[in-house]
């Protein structure tokens, strides 16, 4: 995953290969006896805590005719639980200085709780209360309340986001209707209008057991202490039921699937996207960095010929959008104002994303090549180690390695994955999956203009 | 992660209203003996410390002030040169001139063009961007710190040897150009670049984007921008700040021989954003967005400097009002209506008076509703503010403090609005006693000085005027002008 390369590193391989080992981030790991996994790590550099929990459930354990509802569900997560009237989830961390957040994916629903380090009780407290008693207070009102606003979120996003409708169409192209990546993740409005309380409460037992979630807790701790805290919060919680493995049916376009949409946007724009393997899987990494040789920088080679060269492109992106049950590539393109109707225009971009694709499948990118974006990589890891909360700092981290990969501290095993790639393992990705007769072909068209 | 979706906690999110109060005393008994007490909510206890490491004060030889922050617990570094001039300092005529100029910066510096500038930054593993605001330009170099003594040179030279070649002019030229295009396509953008051209007019430094508009864009040449830097970037009138896995000592060498040949030429009187004139009565602008699924709405008008007085009492006031997830607006048109996915507002404090906006994307079918729900909180915090709600706001902004000095990016962002606005380094210590110590009547003055919702000169509106023009003029709210977008961003 990760397209979003940063900055990073350079050296000799043998450096590098040192680097790697160096990035670890130490923890201690443990098992309560309802099954909830915990993982501990000390960092004292401010006086802040973050209590980050995974819950192993997204959009793709929704069933059909409920699409947005792990969602929805993870709003109603903030409602308040039998301890914890309505509101005052917030206005107490707020009281204690605190913030939180929350983020649905296909795969996992993740929660954070940032406090300073006075008030880890506190937000212990509320943590455990809502894994624990959500359901003593879910009601009608409640859902109905939080309905309304993931409407108005799915507003801002798609509906009224410029190419909002791009994305959910480029999911519905690619996987089959009885596939959970069918249907994007903010749901349908129709389904956001479809549910109940009866819904909530299906979904909680289901899914929201200790022993489908894992709970990290970083910062200004000690470990000893804390987890004590942890034991005497979360053993009351009650363990769930296993939950079963979901089953997909396989993914394969037929050939290549052309659509077009309009919409109210003044530049034209091309979206292409390929069936690719899955987060971590053969082949994943390789295609980050393909990602970044076509798309990441002035010297990459789409941006250097359509955005630098031909000024003919306001801009262009490539990534590789990883997740556990398969992932998808990406390249867009948006067109600048030209006297070419748009649909040409696009034409003319494809043609040379395609003569560039093309290129990559018959030479390996040049040594210097993959090095810089090697190099980046190596420095982002650097790079995320300086946040422990929030989204995407050490404790998000930390539960993201555990949950994709088995093991925590896997930070040097994932720079691993790209540190040891060679110009033609990239050139292989190429042609192994960025393969010109299936993929998805996207116009967006702006509107006529009044 | 390119597809979830997420509730960002400081425009959004969840809680509901529930006038109930739930008595939360009923568990005692119900779990094992192990249980734990839930009957009461934990009390944090005494909030911890936050130690920040020194401020390292030095000066280079040719008078620029250098300032150092250790912190070594990641291997990397971060250095930002503050150039004391933006888009406030734009001539009449030629708004956008600070960020085209800074923009330029690494098209093309030294011996190396622009392309390979971007090569060697990214082979390093390093970040080297530039960019402005209306009060300051900055150059910003975040590098591995085993890579720093390669990157310096090219920060050097993206500071003292841009080429402002004619060709790189035109090229970016043309991106610009597109991008202020593309203003169009985004409704809350333009509602942000309506609301700034109607509060502060045409002829005001505010009321056109920093970034300037297309006849500003499309006229500029490589002189104007070369005089733009060769005015305004020199070591009197910048300051370096450095952040990160480094020591003062060993550093200071090093700075001294990348920038210490940059010497100090003449500079013109900078010019300074007078205070705009404040509105009279309300008045509601109208842009069309047909087909909109959301009205934008932004409300307010001519705010403060950020030299106030009143710094304290207008944070702890905007904390109450729309600066928190708990704030009024945001429970209001979010949790206990459901009209908007989150609602905010905010004091832009700059050298001179900003704007102060409240703003939230409602469902076009609910914009009178909002708009009316926006007046009732507006007027409603010109009532004493509740104890309990009061020393939540307060307690929000002191205790998260500590909070914002994590990374080298956050302190070096804490530093750079010292320098950028004169403030003593007293000012981290002195925040969060002095936030503490804003009193209720302090912050009720500051709620009547500065909110005053019938002299609000400004409600934007950009939304399906099908659908939401004739509502509005129903609804007697003031008097009502549609405004083309063409002309808002001309």
């Amino acid at each position: 995953m990760a397209a979003g390369l940063a900055l990073c590193l350079a050296t000799t391989p043998s450096a590098q290969q040192q680097t790697a080992r160096q990035i670890t981030v130490p923890y201690q790991m443990f098992t309560l006896a309802n099954g909830l996994t915990v993982i501990l790590h000390e960092d004292h550099s401010v006086p802040v805590v973050s209590i980050n929990v995974w819950y192993h459930a997204g959009s793709a354990n929704e069933k059909v005719g409920r699409t947005g509802f792990a969602h929805l569900f993870e709003h109603l997560m903030f409602e308040g639980s039998k301890n914890v009237k309505e509101g005052l989830f917030d206005s107490v961390l707020e009281a204690a200085g605190g913030g939180n957040n929350a983020s649905t994916a296909n795969d996992r629903t993740n929660y954070y709780i940032d406090v300073p380090s006075n008030a880890l009780d506190l937000a212990l407290f509320l943590e455990s209360d809502r894994m624990g008693y959500l359901l003593d207070v879910v009601s009608e009102q409640m859902v109905n309340g939080q309905r309304d606003v993931v409407k108005n979120e799915r507003r801002q996003s798609v509906e009224n986001a410029p190419y909002g409708m791009a994305d959910p169409k480029i999911y519905e192209l690619m996987y089959p209707k009885n596939h959970p990546y069918h249907w994007p993740v903010i749901g349908y409005m129709e389904d956001l209008t479809a549910a109940s309380a009866e819904d909530v409460r299906e979904f909680f037992r289901k899914y929201y057991a200790p022993q489908n979630a894992s709970l990290v807790v970083a910062g200004d701790i000690n470990t000893a202490d804390v987890r004590k805290k942890i034991e005497h919060w979360f053993s009351d919680v009650k363990p769930g039921k296993p939950v079963d493995p979901i089953e997909v049916p396989p993914v394969a376009l037929p050939g290549v699937v052309k659509e077009t949409l309009t919409d109210a946007v003044q530049l034209p724009r091309l979206y292409l996207a390929w069936v690719t393997p899955a987060l971590y899987a053969p082949g994943d990494a390789e295609l980050d960095v393909a990602a970044s040789v076509l798309a990441g920088g002035k010297n990459s080679r789409l941006y250097k010929r359509l955005v630098y060269d031909m000024q003919a492109a306001q801009n262009v992106v490539a990534y590789q959008s990883s997740n556990g049950l398969g992932s998808m590539f990406r390249i867009e393109v948006t067109a600048r104002p030209s006297s070419d109707a748009p649909g040409a225009s696009l034409q003319k971009l494809k043609a040379v994303v395609d003569e560039e694709l093309s290129k990559l499948r018959m030479t390996p990118p040049d040594a210097r090549e993959v090095q810089r974006v090697l190099n980046q990589t190596e420095a982002s890891f650097f790079n995320r180690m300086e946040r422990v909360g929030g989204f995407g700092g050490k404790a998000d981290q930390l539960n993201g390695y555990w949950v994709n990969a088995g093991n925590p501290d896997w930070f040097a095993e994932d720079l691993g994955r790209y540190m040891t790639l060679q110009p033609t393992d990239i050139q292989a990705a190429v042609i192994r999956w960025l393969v010109p007769d299936r993929r998805i072909e996207l116009m967006v068209l702006p509107k006529e203009s009044k | 992660m390119k597809f979830e979706v997420r509730s960002a906690k400081f425009e959004v999110q969840r809680v509901l209203i529930g006038l109930t109060v739930a008595v939360s005393l009923a568990t005692a008994g119900v779990m094992a003996q192990q249980g734990p007490d839930r009957s009461k909510i934990p009390e944090p206890g005494a909030p911890p410390a936050l130690k920040l490491p020194p401020i390292q004060k030095r000066t280079l030889a040719n008078g620029l002030p250098v300032w150092i922050v250790e912190m070594h617990e990641v291997p990397v570094v971060n250095l930002t040169m503050v150039v004391k001039a933006g888009a406030a300092a734009d001539p009449n005529g030629k708004y956008g001139l600070a960020s085209f100029t800074a923009a330029m910066l690494d098209e093309g510096a030294g011996s190396k063009s622009a392309l390979e500038l971007a090569d060697a930054v990214e082979f390093l593993g390093a970040g080297l961007s530039t960019g402005s605001s209306f009060d300051s330009s900055s150059i910003r170099l975040q590098a591995p710190v085993s890579r720093l003594d390669d990157a310096l040179p090219l920060m050097a030279d993206v500071l003292m040897r841009p080429a402002f070649s004619q060709a790189e002019v035109d090229r970016l030229r043309k991106e610009r150009l597109t991008s202020l295009v593309q203003t169009k396509d985004n409704p809350s953008a333009l509602a942000s670049a309506a609301y700034a051209r109607l509060v502060f007019g045409p002829r005001h430094r505010y009321g056109t984007p920093a970034m300037g508009n297309q006849a500003s864009n499309t006229e500029m040449t490589p002189a104007d921008l070369r005089e733009f830097y060769t005015s305004y970037y020199q070591p009197q009138n910048a300051h370096l700040i450095v952040v990160g896995d480094v020591t003062a000592a060993t550093l200071l060498p090093k700075l001294e021989k990348t920038f210490g040949s940059w010497k100090n030429g003449t500079m013109p009187a900078k010019p300074v954003v007078a205070t705009a004139t404040q509105h009279g009565p309300r008045q509601i602008y109208l842009v069309d967005k047909p087909g909109a699924a959301q009205s934008q709405i932004r409300i307010g008008w001519v705010g403060v400097a950020r030299s106030t007085a009143d710094y304290y009492a207008l944070d702890v006031l905007n904390t109450v009002l729309g600066g928190s997830f708990t704030s009024r607006l945001n429970s209001n048109l979010r949790e206990e209506h459901g009209y908007a996915y989150g609602a905010s507002s905010q004091f832009d404090m700059r050298l001179s008076a900003g704007p102060f906006v409240a703003a939230a994307g409602v469902q076009s079918d609910k914009t009178v509703e909002s708009l009316k729900e926006f007046f009732k909180e507006l007027d409603g915090i010109k009532q004493p503010i509740p104890a309990d709600e009061l020393k939540r706001a307060k307690n929000y902004e002191a205790l998260g403090f500590p909070a914002g000095f994590e990374a080298t990016a956050d302190m070096a962002g804490n530093l750079i609005q010292l320098v950028v606005y004169g403030l003593p380094e007293t000012f981290f210590t002195e925040y969060v006693p002095k936030i503490q110590g804003t009193t209720a009547a302090e912050v009720l003055k500051a709620a009547a000085q500065y909110i005053q919702t019938d002299k609000f000169a400004v409600v934007v509106v950009v939304g399906d005027l099908a659908k939401i023009e004739k509502p509005i003029r129903d609804a007697n709210l003031g008097p009502v002008r549609v405004v083309t977008a063409d002309e808002i961003l001309k």
